[in-house]
């Protein structure tokens, strides 16, 4: 098991030394009636050989880390040299690509998250309120957009929205444009993918609150309700106290999920407006005919680095009850 | 007085009421959607003049002479080939599976019964694993495969599935066989029996339900992968997602896309399926983990 983690990451770690190699470059005399001429062209052959030889390719040590689709340091520089105001700044750096997929992936899981939470528990005690037989069937239908293949549902709704599909043209109609289309701005992309988001994960968090709201203690809720308390302040005060470590843990996996959002972007075909870490990893591998594993290596390194970064709160918590219930 | 507190408990009840109502139709529609629209060819399913073509297949009944047609499946099932993927991908899920559950009950009863405490690890690895993106780690076999070879053909796409599915079937299991007494197998090796036949006669019995569970995430996450088999596999050896993905590339052409539209409700029936017989186990699954944390 730690074979199979710790061997691609490291070999995704040695890839993102690399770069691909120069292909061999042949300088050869052209005589002819008009003098001799030098030109360059390229020994395939060699190349191929040169490639053959050493895959990885040659020893880059961390430039790829910091060429310009990298950290950038030197463009990031450049550009808080050049530009006067900070919003022009932020603009240079978020046009590039690595910056500028960090930023959508940041806001996707910042908009995503909480609004799943909120809605996911809102709907549990709603079903939960429901009378008995249509509770089961309600699971079921809720149940659908989460376990449904991302790839699959994201191409459902992006059919819908299509400008000719019924979502779409609706939306054109309302607002009397017909040249609307929700595939054609950088903001309409990104709410579509956050929809989309929110669409696919809420069941999972409205499924672990409505089980959550299965073990509330009945007594506290009848002692409330006794003491005077309207429904609204029994659900806050009683019921959301109680569903404290299962918000936790929800909030837990839905950072996880959200921040390697990388199927509906395919799907959608949402790259020139909204691209995510996995997906510059995936293009970058898919580079036809030339993948360029330097560089996806190195972005996957800075992607785990990202994700250590978000569940080290968590680690620390978890490492310390660890610790705790030892004692 | 009385009137002015109940005011606001039937406000909040409609209220949810009318939530959940409203969440219930946006996560069942567009399925409906979407299977009703398979049945009609493309300019019903895109009918931009008037969505009511959509739902009688105005377009269709002209097409073809008949309100519904299947062009959009046998496009996809026999013009494309979609069966060769389906087939692949049943290849590609039922090894996964089963050998997945092989090292997670064997893998998850030792360490259950091995009494360190093994579980803040295994539940670490599953947690790390689960938060990488799959293609980070796609991206690091992807090479060595390459220069070894195995590149595209589907037993190497079972091994990382397998192993990407290791730690979280592991710590599901072994938290599943925490729960059952340790009792039982000490018994049965005061009676004689050696670990290999508590093992199998004693604990086995019980073991189907964490064991199903289990699988059925299993399943779902080998089913619904897109990441691995796109990168891992060959063209000819498509599982149904890329193949999917592949079709949106010459989806241009006019009638095709219906053909994926055909494979995305192909796709989603055996979820449905499943859903339907196995909705208590697989709620059961999605919070054990909160529960037990």
């Amino acid at each position: 098991m730690i074979l199979f983690i710790a061997i691609p990451i490291g070999s995704a770690f040695v890839q993102s030394l690399f770069i691909q190699h120069d292909q061999v470059l042949v300088l050869s005399k052209n005589c002819g009636p008009f003098g001799c001429r030098e030109t360059t062209s390229v020994d395939i052959e060699a190349t191929k050989e040169l490639r053959q030889d050493s895959p990885l390719g040659k020893f880059n040590g961390i430039g790829t880390y910091l060429n310009r689709s990298h950290l950038a340091f030197a463009e990031v520089g450049n550009a808080w040299a050049v530009s006067r105001t900070f919003s022009g700044f932020l603009n240079e750096v978020l046009d590039l690509p690595f910056y500028g997929a960090l930023m959508f992936t940041l806001t996707y899981t910042a908009v995503v998250t909480p609004l799943v939470l909120l809605l996911g528990l809102a709907i549990a005690i709603g079903v939960n309120g429901l009378p008995n037989i249509i509770k089961g069937p309600s699971i079921f239908v809720s149940l659908l957009p989460f376990l449904v293949t991302p790839l699959v549902g994201s191409l459902i709704l992006f059919w819908m929205v299509d400008g000719d599909g019924i979502i779409g043209a609706t939306i054109q109609l309302i607002f009397n444009d017909p040249d609307l289309s929700l595939k054609a701005s950088t903001g309409l992309t990104w709410t579509m993918l956050i929809v989309y988001g929110i669409w696919h994960t809420l069941p999972f968090s409205f499924i672990v609150f409505y089980a959550g709201l299965q073990t509330v203690p009945v007594d506290t809720l009848e002692a409330a309700e006794i003491d005077g308390a309207t429904k609204w302040q029994r659900t806050v005060y009683v019921v959301v106290p109680h569903l404290v470590p299962l918000i936790t843990f929800v909030t837990l996996m839905l950072l996880m999920d959200n921040f390697r959002v990388f199927e509906p972007i395919v799907s959608f075909s949402a790259e020139a407006h909204a691209r995510s870490l996995s997906w510059i990893i995936f293009n970058d591998l898919r580079e036809s005919g030339n993948p360029l594993y330097g560089s996806a290596g190195a972005t996957s390194i800075l992607t785990i680095i990202g994700v250590i970064f978000l569940l080290t709160p968590v680690l620390i918590r978890n490492w310390r009850d660890f610790k705790l219930r030892r004692l | 007085m009385t009137r002015t507190a109940r005011t606001p408990i039937k406000f909040f009840s409609v209220l949810s009421f009318s939530l959940v109502a409203l969440w219930l139709l946006i996560a069942a529609f567009p399925f409906l959607w979407t299977f009703w629209g398979s049945f009609k060819v493309q300019s019903d399913f895109f009918s931009k003049a008037d969505w009511m073509y959509a739902l009688w297949g105005t377009n269709t009944a002209r097409e073809t002479g008949n309100a519904f047609t299947g062009s959009g499946y046998y496009g996809a099932w026999i013009i494309e080939g979609f069966w060769k993927n389906f087939l692949n991908s049943g290849i590609v899920v039922f090894f996964t599976v089963i050998i997945s559950l092989t090292f997670g009950t064997l893998g998850g009863y030792a360490l259950a019964r091995s009494g360190f405490r093994y579980a803040f690890w295994i539940l670490m690895a599953a947690l790390v694993f689960r938060a990488m993106p799959h293609i980070t780690l796609v991206s690091g076999y992807l090479l060595p495969f390459f220069e070894w070879n195995i590149w595209g053909y589907l037993p190497t796409t079972i091994i990382v599935l397998v192993a990407m599915n290791q730690p979280f079937t592991i710590w599901m299991l072994h938290s599943f066989f925490l729960n059952v007494p340790k009792d039982m197998d000490e018994s049965a090796m005061i009676d004689g029996c050696t670990r290999f036949e508590a093992f199998r006669y004693v604990i086995v019995p019980v073991m189907w339900p964490g064991v199903i569970t289990t699988g059925l995430f299993s399943f779902l996450l080998a089913y619904n992968d897109f990441t691995v088999t796109v990168m891992l596999l060959s063209e000819e050896n498509e599982t149904i997602i890329p193949a999917i993905n592949s079709f949106l590339g010459t989806t241009q052409v006019e009638g095709k896309v219906m053909y994926a539209v055909a494979a995305v409700v192909s796709v989603t029936a055996p979820i449905l399926v499943l859903i339907l017989f196995f909705q208590r186990q697989i709620v059961s699954g999605l919070t054990a983990g909160a529960v037990k944390g």
